[in-house]
């Protein structure tokens, strides 16, 4: 009846998951409760949960990411406090506990962490820079989002029910395989990330869709802003890579439910191509993470610099030379595997053409800002933190690259030390600095900029110094995934790594203080004409927090930094353009397939974890049905009278034109 | 910002544009590419479709590619030359084509606003489809009964899948059939479902194509081996 569902799966011998997963359940269900007594519910469930506005999923997609990098950042801290007492010693997590801690670590941190936040971001800020509504397909994006939401959800519930797998971020075979890996823990992987996987695919396929066929009146390709174009190529990315993940985790799968032979190194089965087909997605996954991280870089170095981006035209050519170069190396995943020496030269030159266009980017970067008056906020600060250690990621990338080191380097601490370098300083501070960035656009006021500066203070330190520790463990020999050690040269180091996570801890918690100081001090923090920055795209064109249609009437763009030319027009002209014909805007309906469908993914994976058919013959039912019922609506969109876009528009106008009056009078006096 | 205009060129002319346009003014009046503003829905929809098709293709690459890699490691089991049966292939390859042509006419009847028509092209491809899914799941019966099932070796593991991954398509689109005859019946002519129809046909007719790479690369490559 339950498949291989029992008692048994609840982990009662190990209490460090179980206290973590009340903890974190106890919040939920607290929230959940507070919600639905305060009343609360009916809103959230109308103006949140079926929600098809592409600000709200977007910042949806950024909370989620939030609270999965937190659980991510908790594997992590785990594994330091470990390591300080593993020297000449087990450590307090028992192996098959630490292996399940750094692949749930890895699998969170990239899937449900790194992941949501860029497409949040995305999300978010594409159809606004753009001069639009909405993306393509409004529904398909709350469908996207809430399958995101369903992975995480299960990996987290292997917290709890049963385990995670023990292989880990990336699933290798023969170890991957049932006869080495017998329980749930592959399978709560392989059913996660094929959930948000399609969701991940379908966000990548409506992106793609809105920045090439939606766009403002002359909005054309080279006028749009850096974002729009590092969302295009990651999109790109994202649309031509996710789907060799998802076969090959079906081959995985069909591996370990059905005795096929795909990877198994036996009947003919070749585990080698697992590895071939992973990073022929995993290393286009990458740059699918680094690129809108580029893209906010952009928007924020020539935004607090004052200037327009530097080589835009050279900036295009290389988002889109990375993306072409980012299919071409992933051989450097396994140089050590045997390809021979001839295949290995060639990935290592390609690998190493990569850090061209990189290169470009950086002098683009360091070029705005020449001349500029510079403004430190929190997200220029984390942008130069990004620039100053990405170069040293980016190097010993290239350093990795060279097949020999690599034979050396392989799988040590120095690759794990590589990668969280890249990653962090591209992915999460360009997260951080989005958010800093576009939070007062979402919500009308700004963060808090001393808190914002202690996180970024401690952040940085903190991240400096665990992964500096790392290069130098590596260069010591450590290798990557040890659950315990004895060599004394290596104790000082872990030590020091030890330290490292507690200066990031400050930052974390700085962080999230952060958030609460600025949402009880939101008065003092308004963002009142909607352009708190100074900006030059055309999101600070419209209120901070837009309305849901965006612009009331569409922009006409002429040549880039399209709002910077609107601005400086009304500036010399101290009035504000002319008001706009106002006319009815038809917008898409708010409705539940999102949910809904999650739901059914939901059980869906859980029944497959588990052997339970019925359960996930069931799901597939539902799934169904909400797909005919979706078909069967007559309504998708509704009206909102000229009268009201009116009245919306006018309010921000007045506050807008208050701020030009100012100008003039600083002018006059 | 664009460059200071020099004499004799609209305002906003952008010497750098690549391609350029006719108006000279460096924007395309096509709409969805510049200055013409968003593209209509039915172009939006259909362009999105086209990319989720890509990406479905992609996905049959990377199936191709394993069966490419496999298919030798026939762990001295069955080889394809002696299980492929090239008349059994090339009926559900007619099938499977025809009903491409049926679905094109169904296209064709529905712009005309021919109910009738439509529903009885769509009913004759889903029959076509039907005939050819059956084929093909008694082509997988009589293997498994001859021994050869998709755990017996990595070239049957690659095989199964591959194709069985085809017709898990047709079958998706098979019930995608019936809901769009219902929705044309009851719904009538909406743009909407005008629009999911369209989508539907690329649908059919991308399955078409992967057949022939299925058709090429497993079956007339396996003989001839
Ligand atoms: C010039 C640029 C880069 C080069 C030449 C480069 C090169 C390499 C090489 C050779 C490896 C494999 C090392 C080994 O396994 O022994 C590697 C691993 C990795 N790199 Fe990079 N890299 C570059 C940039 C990046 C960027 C920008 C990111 C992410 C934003 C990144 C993320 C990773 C990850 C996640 C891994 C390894 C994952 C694992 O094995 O678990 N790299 N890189
Ligand atoms: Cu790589």
């Amino acid at each position: 009846m339950l498949g291989k569902l029992t008692l048994d799966a609840i982990p009662l011998s190990q209490p460090i998951p179980l206290i973590a997963a009340a903890v974190v359940g106890l919040v939920l269900l607290g929230v959940i409760a507070w919600t639905v007594i305060a009343g609360h519910f009916p809103y959230l469930w109308r103006e949140w949960i079926t929600s098809v506005d592409h600000k709200r999923i977007g910042v949806m997609y950024c909370i989620l990411a939030l609270v999965m990098l937190i659980r991510g950042f908790s594997d992590a801290i785990l594994m330091r406090s470990h390591m300080l007492f593993a020297y000449k010693a087990p450590g307090y997590l028992p192996p098959e506990h630490y292996d399940q801690i750094f692949s749930a670590h890895g699998v969170v941190m990239i899937f449900f962490g790194a992941m949501p936040f860029m497409i949040g971001l995305m999300n978010f800020a594409v159809p606004l820079q753009l001069g639009v509504r909405d993306v393509a397909f409004p529904t398909l994006n709350s469908v996207s989002f809430w399958l995101t939401a369903s992975g995480a959800l299960l990996v987290n519930v292997s917290l709890v029910v049963g385990e995670f797998a023990r292989t880990g971020w990336w699933p290798a075979p023969p170890l991957s395989e049932a006869t080495y890996s017998p329980g749930v823990g592959v399978d709560y992987y392989i059913w996660a990330i094929q959930i948000s996987g399609i969701g991940t695919l379908l966000s990548g396929v409506n992106l793609v869709t809105t920045i090439l066929k939606v766009r403002a009146p002359g909005m054309s390709y080279l006028r749009m802003p850096m974002f729009c174009w590092t969302a295009l190529a990651s999109n790109l990315l994202i649309v031509a890579a996710f789907p060799i993940l998802t076969a090959t985790l079906a081959m995985l799968a069909l591996d370990r439910y059905l005795g096929f032979h795909f990877f198994t190194d036996s009947q003919g089965g070749n585990s080698m191509m697992f590895m071939n087909l992973f990073w022929a997605w995993g290393h286009p996954e990458v740059y699918i993470l680094a690129l809108p991280a580029y893209g906010v870089f952009s928007e924020v170095i020539s935004t607090f610099s004052g200037k327009p981006l530097f080589a835009y035209r050279s900036m295009v050519m290389a988002t889109m030379a990375i993306f072409i170069l980012s299919f071409m190396v992933w051989l450097h995943h396994f140089f050590t595997m045997g390809p021979g020496g001839d295949v290995n030269g060639v990935f290592a030159i390609t690998s190493m053409i990569i850090a061209v266009p990189t290169g470009v980017k950086i002098f683009d970067w360091l070029f705005t800002m020449y001349g500029g008056r510079i403004r430190f906020h929190t997200s220029m600060l984390w942008s130069l933190g990004f620039m100053l250690t990405f170069v040293v990621g980016g190097a010993t990338g290239v350093l990795l690259a060279i097949p020999p080191a690599d034979f050396v380097l392989h799988n040590s601490m120095f690759l794990v030390a590589h990668f969280h370098n890249v990653m962090v300083s591209a992915v999460l501070f360009g997260a951080f600095a989005g958010y800093a960035y576009w939070f007062p656009k979402a919500f009308g006021f700004r963060l808090d900029e001393w808190w914002g500066k202690v996180a970024f203070w401690f952040g940085i330190s903190g991240f400096v110094v665990v992964f500096g520790a790392f290069y130098i463990l590596g260069l010591l020999g450590m290798t990557r995934r040890m659950q315990h050690y004895d060599v004394a040269d290596w104790r000082p180091w872990i030590l020091i790594a030890g330290f490292g996570v507690v200066l990031m801890l400050v930052g974390v918690v700085a962080q999230v203080v952060q958030l609460v100081v600025s949402i009880r001090r939101r008065e003092s923090l308004r963002d009142e004409t909607g352009d708190p920055w100074d900006g030059r795209a055309l999101e600070w064109a419209t209120a901070s927090p837009p309305p849901v249609f965006n612009f009331a009437a569409m922009p006409q763009v002429h040549g880039e930094e399209a709002y910077w030319t609107i601005k400086a027009a009304a500036r010399e002209q101290l009035s504000l353009r002319n008001e706009p014909d106002y006319a009815p805007i038809e917008m898409p309906i708010n409705n539940p397939t999102g949910v809904v469908c999650a739901f059914f993914a939901t059980l869906i994976g859980f029944a497959m974890i588990w052997h339970i058919w019925w359960l996930a013959v069931l799901g597939f039912l539902g799934a169904f049905a909400t797909f005919v019922v979706f078909a069967w609506r007559d309504k998708a969109e509704y009206e909102i009278p000229a009268s009201e876009v009116q009245r919306i528009n006018r309010a921000n106008r007045t506050t807008r034109l208050e701020a030009l009056q100012g100008v003039g009078r600083r002018r006059a006096a | 910002m664009s460059a200071t205009a020099s004499p004799g060129l609209a305002p906003g002319h952008d010497p750098y544009h690549l391609g350029g346009s006719r108006d000279g003014r460096g924007d395309s009046a096509a709409t969805g590419r510049g200055a013409g503003g968003p593209a209509p829905k039915r172009i939006v929809v259909a362009y999105g479709f086209w990319i989720f098709i890509l990406s479905d293709i992609v996905m049959f690459a990377a199936f191709f590619a394993a069966y490419g890699v496999l298919v030798g490691g026939t762990a001295d089991g069955p080889k394809p030359q002696e299980l492929f049966d090239l008349t059994h292939v090339a009926l559900e390859t007619g099938l499977l084509l025809l009903s491409s042509f049926t679905c094109g006419v169904a296209t064709l009847a529905l712009t005309a606003r021919r109910m009738a028509l439509f529903q009885a092209m769509m009913a004759v491809t889903f029959v076509l489809g039907a005939g050819f899914l059956a084929l093909e799941l008694k082509e997988f019966a009589d293997l498994i009964a001859r021994g050869a099932e998709p755990s017996r070796s990595a070239f049957l593991s690659s095989f199964f899948t591959l194709v069985g991954c085809h017709g898990l398509h047709v079958g998706i689109g098979l019930l995608w059939l019936l809901t769009m005859m219902a929705q044309v019946l009851t719904k009538g002519f909406r743009d909407d479902i005008l629009r999911r129809t369209a989508c539907f046909a690329l649908f059919w007719h991308a399955l078409d194509i992967v057949w022939v790479g299925v058709f090429s690369v497993v079956y007339l490559l396996g003989v001839i081996a």
